[in-house]
Formats: C-alpha cells, sequence, structure tokens
C-alpha cells in the first residue's frame, strides 16, 4: 500500500506537535481553537470525559441485559395455549427442531456477540485507563470489530417484531412479544453508545513506540 | 509560491496540508496538489485518503437508488403467511405497529425509527450535501451539516440488519405455514447491497477535504 502523505519517523502526534486535530475530519489545528474550520466539529486533544462515558453507558447495558435474558422475549399462543419464549429458550427450541445454522445465529447474536461486546469494552477501557501501550494493533482491532459488529444484535428485536405481525392467525396462533425485546433493544443501545464513547486515540497515546 | 513563504508567513496554510489520523492521532503530511492516490496511517493503517474518480457522482446515484428501494421496500408487503386457509400479509408498517399497545410502545416507535425514519433521513442529508457537487456546482448551504447528519446516523440506519431478521424469522415460521416472499423483502435485499457499495465508496476524510476545496475556490 502506497502512502501518499509524508509522516515523521518516528511517528508523532498532533498532541505531541502541539497541535489539535479533528477527530472527524483530520483537520489540524492551533491549540487555541475550538470548533473546526472544516467540519464544525468540536475540538478537543483527548476526550477526558471519554472513559466515564463508555463506563457509564456500559453499566446501562449491563444492567439492560439481565431482564432481557429472564423475561420472555415472546409470548406465543397456540389452540389457547400460552407459551413465552426467552432468549436462551428460543435458541434451545431452535436446536431441538434441527435449525442448526439459525439457532447458531440466535445464539451468536443475542448471546454471544452482547457478552463477548461487554467483556471487549471492559478490557479495553482498562487497559488504556492503566497506561498499557502493548498490544496496539490488536487492541484497536478489537475496538473496531467491536463497533462494527455491535449493531447487528439488533436482529433479535427486528425478528421478534416481524413474528408478533405476521403470526396473527386468530385462535389458531398468535404472537406476542414480550418485555425483553424492549430491554434487550435497549440493552443493545447502551452498548453501541459505549463503544462510540471511546476515543480510540487513547489506545495509541499508551503506545510506547511512539513515545520514543 | 515558495515553501518558505507557506512556513514564515501564512502558517493556516501549512495546517491545512496537515492530516492527522482520527484513529490514533499521528500527523501526516499531504498537500492538496499531491498524486491522487490512496493512503494510509503510517502507525494504525487505517485510510486516511481515498481518492476515486468519480465517487461522488457513484455515492450520489447509490443514494438515489437506495432512496427509491426503501420506499418500495415501505408500501409493498415483504411476507405473506397462508395456514389452514387463512392469510396473512405483512408490511413494514405492519412491522412496526406490532408493539404498538400499551408498555411496548417505545420499542415501536424505535423499529420504526431504525428501519425507515433514519436510514431515510441519512440518504436525504447524504444527496443534500454530495449531490450539488457531483454535477459541479458549489456545495449548498448547511451541507456541512448535512453530512455530519449523515455520519452520525450511520449505525443507527439499520434497514440491512432488518432484511436478516426477515431470513431468520422465515426460517423460523417455515414449519408452521406456507410462506410467501413478497415484492418488498427483494427491494430490502437489494438496498442491503446497495448500502455496502456505496459505504464502499466513501471515504470520510476525502469528502470533508472536497467540501472545504469547493467551498473555498483556489
Amino acid at each position: 500500500m502506497a502512502d501518499a502523505g509524508t509522516a515523521q519517523n518516528p511517528p508523532l502526534t498532533a498532541r505531541q506537535a502541539g497541535l489539535v486535530a479533528c477527530h472527524r475530519c483530520g483537520r489540524v489545528h492551533a491549540r487555541t481553537d475550538d470548533t473546526c474550520v472544516r467540519c464544525g466539529a468540536r475540538l478537543s486533544s483527548r476526550d477526558d470525559t471519554s472513559l466515564q462515558r463508555v463506563w457509564a453507558w456500559l453499566f446501562a447495558g449491563l444492567v439492560a441485559y439481565v431482564p432481557a435474558n429472564l423475561y420472555p422475549m415472546l409470548e406465543t399462543t397456540t389452540l389457547g395455549r400460552t407459551a413465552d419464549n426467552t432468549l436462551m429458550g428460543g435458541v434451545i427450541e431452535l436446536f431441538i427442531h434441527g435449525s442448526y445454522g439459525i439457532a447458531a445465529i440466535v445464539f451468536i447474536a443475542s448471546i454471544m456477540i452482547p457478552v463477548g461486546k461487554f467483556v471487549a469494552i471492559a478490557y479495553l477501557a482498562m487497559v488504556v485507563a492503566r497506561g498499557d501501550g502493548r498490544l496496539a494493533h490488536a487492541r484497536h482491532r478489537t475496538y473496531e470489530v467491536v463497533e462494527f459488529i455491535g449493531r447487528w444484535s439488533m436482529i433479535d428485536v427486528f425478528v421478534v417484531a416481524i413474528l408478533s405481525s405476521l403470526i396473527q392467525l386468530g385462535s389458531a396462533a398468535s404472537v406476542k412479544p414480550g418485555i425483553a425485546a424492549l430491554s434487550f433493544a435497549l440493552s443493545v443501545a447502551f452498548t453501541m453508545l459505549s463503544a462510540m464513547s471511546f476515543d480510540s486515540r487513547l489506545i495509541w497515546d499508551a503506545d510506547k513506540d511512539a513515545v520514543a | 509560491m515558495t515553501d518558505e513563504s507557506k512556513i514564515g508567513f501564512r502558517p493556516e496554510v501549512v495546517l491545512a496540508d496537515l492530516v492527522a489520523c482520527p484513529t490514533c492521532d499521528t500527523l501526516h503530511q499531504m498537500p492538496a496538489g499531491l498524486p491522487q492516490m490512496r493512503a494510509r496511517c503510517v502507525r494504525c493503517h487505517r485510510v486516511l485518503i481515498n481518492p476515486r474518480k468519480s465517487a461522488m457522482t457513484n455515492i450520489v446515484m447509490l443514494a438515489i437508488t437506495a432512496t427509491v428501494l426503501m420506499l418500495a421496500a415501505i408500501s409493498f408487503p415483504f411476507l405473506t403467511l397462508q395456514s389452514h386457509g387463512l392469510m396473512k400479509k405483512s408490511s413494514v408498517i405492519d412491522t412496526i405497529m406490532a408493539f404498538s399497545d400499551g408498555i411496548m410502545l417505545p420499542l415501536s416507535i424505535a423499529v420504526a425509527a431504525l428501519i425507515v425514519v433514519l436510514p431515510l433521513l441519512r440518504l436525504l442529508a447524504l444527496l443534500y450535501a454530495l449531490a450539488p457537487m457531483a454535477i459541479g456546482w458549489a456545495p449548498a448551504e448547511g451541507a456541512e451539516k448535512a453530512f455530519r447528519l449523515a455520519e452520525a446516523l450511520k449505525p443507527w440506519a439499520m434497514a440491512e440488519i432488518f432484511v436478516v431478521g426477515v431470513a431468520v424469522a422465515l426460517v423460523k415460521v417455515a414449519g408452521l405455514a406456507q410462506l410467501t416472499i413478497g415484492p418488498a423483502f427483494w427491494a430490502f435485499a437489494a438496498l442491503v447491497l446497495v448500502t455496502v457499495l456505496n459505504d464502499n465508496f466513501m471515504c470520510r476524510l476525502t469528502i470533508w477535504r472536497t467540501l472545504e476545496q469547493r467551498r473555498t475556490p483556489h
């Protein structure tokens, strides 16, 4: 890959050069500027409140994830009998019915991804707070994956909405959304906000190679 | 103009030629007159600039396509269910209304926002910001604001996730009843493809630089 621009070797950050860079468009400003002339974003060399907001949203996401697992996602009524489906219950049912592929998709989207995200964000926030500068590349990759994948957890909420609108066959079968759908949606949104609050430059600040 | 005069007398010119990687803050020098090629950050390897021939036109065309597909996807039924002589057609509106009673109303509003309102708003903001530039005009007033909005909405526009949700729902119900896929499903599927293509063409930093350059012609 060709590098069209030139950079210092070892790399020099805008902060080390006494400048402030816009996190949105990359425009570089003097330290005294507070609004980006290119895109109008508010300038800050580092977002000092980043980690606070990351933890706050993360805890909100965790709290919302508990009822999402305990309460039913779906209330299915078949010929007068009502059955409640929780997240994990739905996965097990799909598995028993032999839809292994779909069971895997739902399991990954609604159990593995949310839990993995909680762990990954907490890990990143902790190492960054400690000023640990190893593995910057791997950690940055982790952050990118978390940010990319987070929104896909919303799949389960959409499936519940589709099923509830589709299966309205009078007394034969009907499906109603459960309260867990709401808390799951909130959990996904909170975790997305947590990942967005994270200032990725913090991962690289601790990187020892650049400080030299 | 010599380099000396740039550095000595007009520091803002030099600042404008610098690009700081938004991911890791590393400074790069990128004068506007540089050969047009893709550049990555030397430290974290994020793509800093990705100039493509007629990228603007492509983005605008794809955004128009996506808007049309979106309107089709909303108005036609995307699944038809038949069981024991009963037939139920489901459109996006029906899906949104599924949560519409009582305590679930906020969820209904959120679903509507995620699969219809925000994706549409994002497309319109994108068109407003980039369409005038694609046909060679100066950017419209407030184009920066519109592009900022489009960027902020990106993670929350979930039309493509909804399509995968439809596929999952399809398999879940397959055993219970006879299901037929409606035209809206294909519109949505095409929408996913167009959205992926469009995001591929978009390079945030390149667009911001172009916006700025078109705004102040040298």
